[in-house]
């Protein structure tokens, strides 16, 4: 097997719009050599059922990721914060719309 | 780290979802690897017996739908080296693997295509046994393998659908047509048993991909329920499953059947098989033959970013 | 003869004998994504094939479907130009064509979506998007290939000079095209096609292919060699149970 032959392109997660009105999704990943050819891989990859109406391509490089380790941390402390929720609050019996 | 492995116990236990980025025993990570690497290439691969009857479909409406379906084929690869990825390896590592012989991939793709009948039966029978394999493992406790086989299982019943509609209405054409399809089942149909894997009693890895929740049901519980499925299937095509075993038992709902002969299966898995060569070296000259495009498209990206750099 | 049978017959056959060409490298493109967009590529050729032949089949009236025109006609009578026909070669010679052919393919259908048949105008108006992704898809990768590493140039020039003697023939006119109202008349499309083709391979850093001859013949039913054995392939199993449905 010779080396070049495993050369390795950089890996593009892929987010697609369903349809408009809804956000990005992450779908999956794919390899390519550049960004233009990332979208263009993900448009025949992903949307071959028309699965979407906007691509976007990120190099998965470029992505910050919360660490699991520090999943106490940053998640939990939002955990107690029971008011943000509307259904905290008790609503009088015949107020509608709120 | 410890706390760490118990969070994961406590997840699988769960019936949660591991992630990526967690924690994971180094058996779980290597099994996982194993398994998505082998089910990808199976993709692959697969194309090779279905892709060499494009140029050759009977209509164009066929040649229409063989392409879409080998095409998904590739995606299907596609959506499970990106989940093995995110195990940490590289595709490309993978796809040395597959061409040094070092991986496996699925035996069944070692038989030859030698009728059109033969594409309907792989259609119904091996993407049949493909599905019953692939729908638990949308389950499957590692998340992006389970999302991947439930972009994948959508897709596999068009392709369980045309195969049996090719053979549906090879059955309903003349005394020739309906011969090819018989004679399509008769070979197709034991490697589509050996698919689920060996006995229980024999299988390995079985146990432990249990306790992990990557397998959900056995090898044996999994081939009954195809054998199951796909018998009255045949019933409706007309065409006679290749079993003088075969019969349905009243009490327990299910169809008792004569088991295949695993040595075959051994004897494929071991290189034996009448295609195994060709397969790989079909895989492995397209692979080379694509080497100079890969450089180069890397070699202009390069080029590109430095323009970049230096306009900058 | 039916002129608008014949001349939707013409590019019926180029786009059918281009999607078998294309198909060919799906489980043998240089990367996997690139089988499935060679996949799309070929799915698109093959739609635009069968709508073409079903409708020179309805405007023949012999009562002859996209099957029977695909699988139960000779060499001599396919009218595909002779570019399409050859061989693959490389993936550089295989973008050089696609190259040539979506450009080619695109100014026609955008010409043919206003004209005056509504069945031709439909099916252009479908395929002009189809054929500018392929347009784009043959470009990106010209790019790549003439300005990537020695070998990619090299290859991508060869590829270019080896289907140049091949393009005089998609611009040539004849009585049909000048009598045919519906027709556009493809000598009227080669200058727009060489400044858009030329751009590409300028920015791709290669060079424009010097060569001289042309080959022709194809719209006339006289083809290449090639072509008889790529028929052999995609008719032989239709016609050993002539009548059979499939
Ligand atoms: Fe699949
Ligand atoms: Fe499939």
């Amino acid at each position: 097997m010779s080396g070049s032959g495993s050369l390795i392109e950089p890996l593009w997660e892929v987010f697609v719009r369903s349809r408009r009105g809804l956000s990005h999704v992450h779908v999956g990943s794919l390899h390519a050599p550049d960004a233009t050819m990332a979208l263009r891989n993900a448009r025949d990859v992903y949307t071959r059922r028309q699965e979407g109406v906007s691509i976007w391509v990120v190099p998965a490089a470029d992505i910050t990721a919360s660490s699991p380790d520090e999943k106490d941390e940053f998640f939990d402390p939002a955990g107690d914060k029971v008011y943000r929720h509307p259904t905290f609050y008790q609503v009088p019996e015949g107020v509608d719309h709120l | 780290m410890l706390a760490l492995m118990d969070s994961f116990q406590a997840t699988i236990d769960a019936d949660g979802r591991i992630e990526p980025r967690d924690a994971m025993p180094e058996g779980y990570r290597k099994t996982l690897i194993r398994q998505i690497a082998q089910h990808a290439h199976s993709e692959i691969i697969g194309m090779q017996p279905e892709g060499n009857w494009i140029s050759r479909t009977p209509s164009l409406r066929r040649k229409a739908i063989l392409m879409a379906k080998v095409q998904d084929e590739a995606g299907h690869g596609l959506y499970l080296y990106a989940a093995a990825e995110t195990l940490g390896v590289d595709r490309a590592e993978l796809l040395d693997l597959l061409h040094a012989g070092k991986q496996k991939y699925s035996s069944i793709f070692n038989y030859p295509t030698l009728t059109w009948a033969d594409i309907g039966a792989i259609g119904w029978l091996v993407d049949g046994a493909a599905i019953v394999n692939q729908v638990p493992l949308c389950r499957c406790s590692y998340g992006p393998y389970a999302r991947a086989m439930v972009r994948v299982c959508k897709e596999e019943s068009f392709h369980q659908r045309q195969g049996f509609e090719i053979l549906h209405t090879l059955c309903n054409g003349t005394e020739a047509q309906k011969a090819m399809a018989q004679d399509a089942l008769d070979r197709w149909w034991w490697p589509s048993l050996m698919m689920f894997g060996p006995p229980d009693a024999s299988s390995t890895h079985s146990e432990q991909s249990m306790a992990w929740g990557i397998k959900r049901h056995s090898n044996d519980e999994l081939r009954q329920r195809f054998v199951d499925m796909t018998v009255p299937q045949a019933d409706v095509l007309g065409i006679r499953v290749p079993d003088d075993g075969l019969r349905y038992d009243e009490e327990t709902g299910h169809y008792s059947f004569t088991q295949p002969d695993f040595t075959e299966l051994y004897e494929v898995v071991k290189g034996n098989g009448p295609c195994n060569e060709q397969r790989l070296a079909h895989r492995v000259k397209a692979h080379e033959d694509g080497a100079w495009v890969r450089e180069a498209a890397a070699a202009y990206a390069g080029k590109q970013a430095q323009k970049k750099a230096s306009a900058a | 003869m039916n002129d608008l049978f014949t001349y939707t017959l013409r590019l019926g056959d180029d786009a059918l004998i281009a999607a078998q060409r294309t198909a060919e490298w799906i489980a043998a493109a240089p990367q996997l994504e690139e089988d499935v967009a060679l996949g799309n590529i070929g799915l698109d050729q093959l739609g635009q094939a069968r709508s073409l032949l079903q409708y020179a089949g309805q405007l023949e009236g012999a009562g002859r479907s996209e099957d029977d025109l695909a699988y139960f006609r000779d060499e001599r009578e396919f009218t595909n130009v002779q570019l399409v026909e050859l061989p693959n070669g490389d993936f550089a010679a295989t973008m050089a064509r696609l190259l040539y052919f979506a450009t080619y393919q695109h100014l026609l259908y955008e010409e043919l979506r206003g004209c005056a048949d509504e069945t031709l105008a439909g099916v252009a108006g479908k395929a002009v998007k189809e054929v500018a992704y392929h347009v784009d898809h043959a470009t990106q990768w010209v790019l790549r290939l003439g300005d990537g590493t020695e070998e990619s140039h090299r290859r991508m020039q060869a590829g270019l000079d080896a289907m140049w003697p091949y393009t005089a023939e998609l611009f040539a006119s004849d009585d049909l095209v000048r009598r045919l109202d519906v027709a556009v008349d493809p000598s009227t499309l080669e200058e727009e096609w060489l400044r858009r083709v030329t751009q590409v391979i300028e920015e791709s850093t290669c060079s424009m292919p010097t060569s001289s001859y042309q080959h022709s013949g194809g719209r006339q039913g006289r083809h290449s060699e090639h072509l008889g054995y790529l028929l052999a392939e995609l008719q032989h199993i239709a016609r050993s149970h002539p009548g059979a449905q499939w």
